[in-house]
């Protein structure tokens, strides 16, 4: 089967020679029949893989959103019943209340869910996926079949995952960072029994799944790119794809040995992170573990995973961006150079996490220094995003709209976190929900309408055909304001002390402030969710009956728009198409169109070539 | 049957909002604004960009202006002004940037909405203004990284030598509170030794826990630094004291610490907050189970005389509970003896051994 999948690895045996085109191969890939097994399942066509890779997430994004709904319900009304969601939550609602340890399950497996399977996987595993090969000028990735595990393994993690919120004890309940002994000791609470077994077995899938991908996604990049394509020309969706991929390969084994220590700990007897604990009338002979251990072991990973998170949507924003305003994205090389920093400072900057565990004040000091610093690269960013809206020519497509709106949210969520990564003001900060307010903003919804923003503008590539406009407009504008309307009021909650994970803020004076408000927020929240049935609606209903695509329909300059319009296996029919040019030549001076794409030589385009452009068009 | 009902409606609704949607397709396919390539749309959503940012921007200042009363817990430690201080100073920086970003970004949306014939401005870079808008955020980091680090280290710094020491321990779900009585000095605690009425696992075999008293209320006297060592005894708490301004985990097998000193009595408190009932509380802010809502004590901050008397009141752990206080002779005895048999009996080894 292997052989009739055409692609640029080495064909017999040959040698790989990256940058020389196999233009003679002419790939008639759509006319090999294909079972649907083998064209929809267990497809190794990158883009079937995206599309799995996007509905999967699509799911879990459903099912992640109603959990916070059914939490927020708990926390804008504590002291109405429940009795009304017994159909669904059947015995989690106990005399009409909400069974204090299932709301601590909704918050960890809403977390666990938006984090690593719509967020990671869904997002950087569609879009990687999808425009990696599309955009370098390559058939497929490097390793087909790879690619195809990769998806696989993150399917069988979802089933896991899925199946454990059944058990009789409940889903992990630990929080989705699973700190030890609460997640290691089922005395602690029942979801740290099976449930957290479970959850343990689906992250260790998960991370094969994403090491899968994050090999095949670097391979090929460095290898496969098409002949004229250098790393200063490619569009920064790619360096982004990139660098995220390298985070996600450097970072995930630490999460994976972290994990493998707690199940050590859980079912061998071992001592990793349990110390002088008594729990349920009886002293546990562990001494000597750590629990801080295994803070910095997930933090390791967990801070790069914020930045595993944000970087693919940075990098779509970047592209969309430039494309609707017409104009070139801003300092290209600042971009590429700021994604470097924030790749490199992400790694050493996670003991922000930590400032108030008792871990040493110097350390807490040293992380303080390195965090504010990550504050610059992305601070450039922002600046160059608003510089290429300036005196742009700009068009609102949906796509377009959801990249403003993204600028706009990791403003607002970003700017919080010069507060958060303060030390001394971490103290009052840490674990309120100013906290919950600054992630959701800066790494939740921004990166949501980084994955929308996406798929509103490579849709017609996917499918062939193009989203509804109009109901894109709906969607954006009620996404938007639902979602500050969420989160702009949490920060006031947040500054007055309340603690997050809180099952009812009824019991303290101190936090009794806010119940209005507190309903505010959960109406809002509510209204945001049901807002996204909108672009669900949209989504299943343009991938049959929407509006035909043109090949270009956003007259962009990447090269995936010079494929057909429903791209076979391999891409392109005939050679694949060498490139000339960066991917930002819109609107250049003395161009005939406003858009110049990647594969037009500079021979063809005199009247518009700069003094240092001039020789290369010989 | 309601549910049927509302099943009903809402199928209804779906059918509304499909034929709706099925309308606007065929009139916009009439109309041609499908195949103009920029349409009214555009115009409207630049005229929406420009409404969202006077519409929210003015919602979101009423809204903070609204609540910031309610929103800041009132103060009651020496170096809680200093970090709410710089708070908030934090937070006019933040917000000048938050800001002039935002009216950027809407009024460019605005302002550079597409227009027919004109052609966007080819600028793809300028080193220039790209160093200033580096080393501008650069410097402002560096100052507030500079403020905070000197307020951290003084903060985690080692506590005043005369500081009132006590112990808080988390476990589910509740605060335990020892002091270290007339001596000063915490004894031993062990946390095998820890049973119902011992919930301490104090070891009374250590003369320095003879003295040592537990306490529901946790009472420290104002104007006096205040060192809290913090433990728990399953899994993590957090301390979290928000009218002082502290947090810190408690970790099982590894104490943890803070220091701060109480400005303000609980009865000077409620005078200026005019809330009679008003109380400093202490909540837990790190996950630990189903009770981790409800993990409350009460601090009260007395006069130093007051403290100093309610202090003289105390009994100690032994003089409350003769019994474990017996135990323990008995268990030491006991001890004693069989490691006398025992040295006995290797005597006994040793000397066959010899012989």
């Amino acid at each position: 089967m292997a052989a009739n999948i055409p692609t640029n690895a080495p064909v017999h045996g040959m040698p790989i020679m990256p940058r020389i085109e196999h233009d003679e191969h002419t790939h008639h890939d759509e006319h090999h029949e294909q079972s649907f097994l083998t064209k929809y399942i267990f497809s190794q066509d990158h883009k079937v893989i995206a599309k799995q890779f996007l509905i999967t997430g699509i799911f879990w994004a459903i099912l992640g959103g109603a959990l916070s709904s059914l939490f927020r319900i708990q926390l804008g009304w504590p002291e109405s019943t429940m009795s009304w969601l017994t159909p669904v939550l059947g015995k989690w609602v106990e005399a009409g209340k909400l069974n204090p340890e299932f709301y601590l399950a909704l918050v960890t497996m809403h977390g666990t869910i938006m984090v690593f399977f719509v967020l990671t996987a869904g997002l950087s595993g569609t879009f990687s996926n999808f425009l990696i090969p599309l955009q370098i000028g390559a058939r497929d990735m490097a390793s087909g079949f790879m690619n195809m595990l990769s998806y696989w393994f993150f399917f069988a993690s979802s089933i896991i995952m899925f199946i454990s919120i059944f058990l009789e004890t409940g889903p992990a309940s630990a929080g989705w960072t699973i700190y030890p002994p609460l997640s290691a000791l089922p005395q602690a609470i029942p979801g740290s029994g099976a449930g957290m077994t479970l959850w343990l077995v689906s992250m260790a899938l998960f991370i094969i799944s994403q090491l899968l991908g994050g090999v095949n996604y670097i391979t090929t990049v460095i290898n496969l790119r098409t002949r004229g394509m250098s790393m200063s020309k490619l569009p920064l969706t790619i360096w982004s794809f990139f660098l995220t991929a390298v985070l996600g390969l450097l970072s995930f084994p630490v999460l994976f040995s972290a994990a493998l220590l707690l199940i050590f700990d859980r079912s061998f007897g071992t001592s990793f992170f349990l110390s002088d604990i008594y729990i349920a009338g009886q002293a546990l002979s562990n001494t000597g573990g750590s629990p801080i251990l295994f803070q910095h072991l997930f933090w390791f990973l967990g801070h790069p995973e914020v930045y595993i998170v944000i970087m693919p949507a940075m990098g779509m924003v970047s592209e969309i961006l430039a494309t609707n305003s017409r104009k070139p994205i801003f300092g290209y090389r600042a971009m590429i150079g700021s994604l470097l920093g924030i790749s490199l400072l992400s790694f050493v900057v996670w003991a922000h996490h930590m400032f108030v565990t008792g871990m040493n004040p110097f350390l807490g000091s040293v992380f303080m220094f390195l965090t504010l610093i990550i504050a610059v690269p992305s601070g450039v960013k922002v600046f160059n995003w608003l510089a290429t809206l300036w005196r742009g020519n700009i068009r609102f497509t949906t796509a377009m709209l959801f990249s403003i709106g993204f600028v706009s949210l990791f403003i607002s969520g970003g700017l919080t976190g010069i507060v958060l990564g303060n030390a001394a003001l971490d103290i009052q900060m840490h674990n309120t929900y100013f906290v919950v307010a600054h992630f959701h903003l800066v790494m939740g919804s921004s990166a949501f309408f980084g994955l929308f923003a996406g798929v509103y503008h490579w849709f017609p590539k996917m499918f062939g055909r193009m989203l509804d406009e109009k109901l894109g407009y709906v969607h954006f504008w009620l996404t938007f304001i639902g979602v500050y309307l969420v989160f702009m009021p949490m920060h006031y909650v947040g500054i007055a002390g309340f603690p997050r994970r809180y099952y009812a803020f009824t019991g303290f004076d101190s936090f009794s402030q806010f119940a209005d408000l507190n309903k505010f927020i959960s109406a809002a929240a509510i209204f945001a969710f049901f807002g996204q049935f909108v672009f669900i609606f949209n989504f299943f209903y343009s991938i049959w009956r929407g509006r035909r695509a043109t090949e270009n329909p956003w007259n962009s300059n990447t090269l995936e728009w010079t494929t057909p319009i429903n791209p076979g296996h391999g891409n392109w029919p005939g050679a694949i198409p060498a490139v000339h040019r960066w991917p930002y030549d819109y609107s250049k001076p003395g161009a005939e169109k406003d858009f110049i794409p990647q594969n037009v030589p500079y021979s063809q385009t005199q009247s518009s070539n700069l003094p240092n452009e001039r020789e290369m068009a010989e | 049957m309601i549910a049927l009902g509302i099943l009903l409606v809402l199928v209804l609704l779906l059918v509304v909002f499909g034929l709706l949607f099925r309308l606007q397709i065929l009139t916009s396919i009439f109309s041609g604004s499908l195949t103009r390539e920029i349409g009214m749309s555009n115009r409207v959503n630049a005229i929406l960009m420009i409404i969202f940012m006077v519409v929210g921007g003015g919602a979101f200042a009423w809204s903070f202006i609204e609540n910031y009363a309610k929103m800041n817990p009132p103060i009651a430690s020496i170096h809680g002004y200093a970090v709410e201080n710089m708070f908030w100073t934090t937070m006019i920086i933040l917000g000048v940037a938050f800001a002039l970003t935002h009216l950027m970004l809407f009024i460019f949306s605005y302002r550079y909405q597409h227009k027919d014939g004109r052609r966007a401005f080819f600028f793809s870079h300028n080193n220039k203004i790209e160093i200033i808008w580096t080393l501008i955020p650069a410097i402002v980091m560096a100052s507030l990284v500079f403020a905070g680090w000197k307020e951290w280290t003084k903060i985690t710094g080692p506590a005043p030598k005369d500081a009132i020491v006590l112990e808080v321990m988390g476990k589910q779900f509740n605060w335990l509170v020892r002091y270290p009585g007339r001596d000063q000095k915490l004894g031993v605690v062990n946390y095998r030794l820890i049973d119902a009425t011992n919930e301490f696992g104090f070891d009374l075999n250590d003369n320095n826990a003879m003295d040592d008293f537990t306490v529901n209320e946790i009472h420290v006297p104002k104007g006096h630094p205040v060192l809290l060592k913090i433990r728990s005894r399953d899994v993590l708490h957090g301390v979290y004291m928000p009218n002082f301004r502290v947090q810190m985990y408690a970790v099982p097998g590894m104490p943890t610490k803070f220091w701060f000193t109480p400005t303000k009595t609980t009865d000077e408190m409620r005078a200026q907050l005019g809330n009679p009932k008003f109380n400093y509380e202490l909540a837990c802010s790190q996950i630990c189970g189903r009770g981790h809502f409800a993990m409350k004590a009460i601090i009260v901050v007395d006069e130093p005389d007051d403290y100093v008397a309610w202090f003289a009141q105390q009994k100690s752990f032994a003089e409350q509970n003769p019994d474990v206080l017996a135990s323990f002779k008995q268990k030491s005895d006991k001890l004693v003896k069989s490691k006398n048999a025992d040295a006995a009996a290797v005597m006994t080894q040793t000397t066959k051994a010899s012989l």
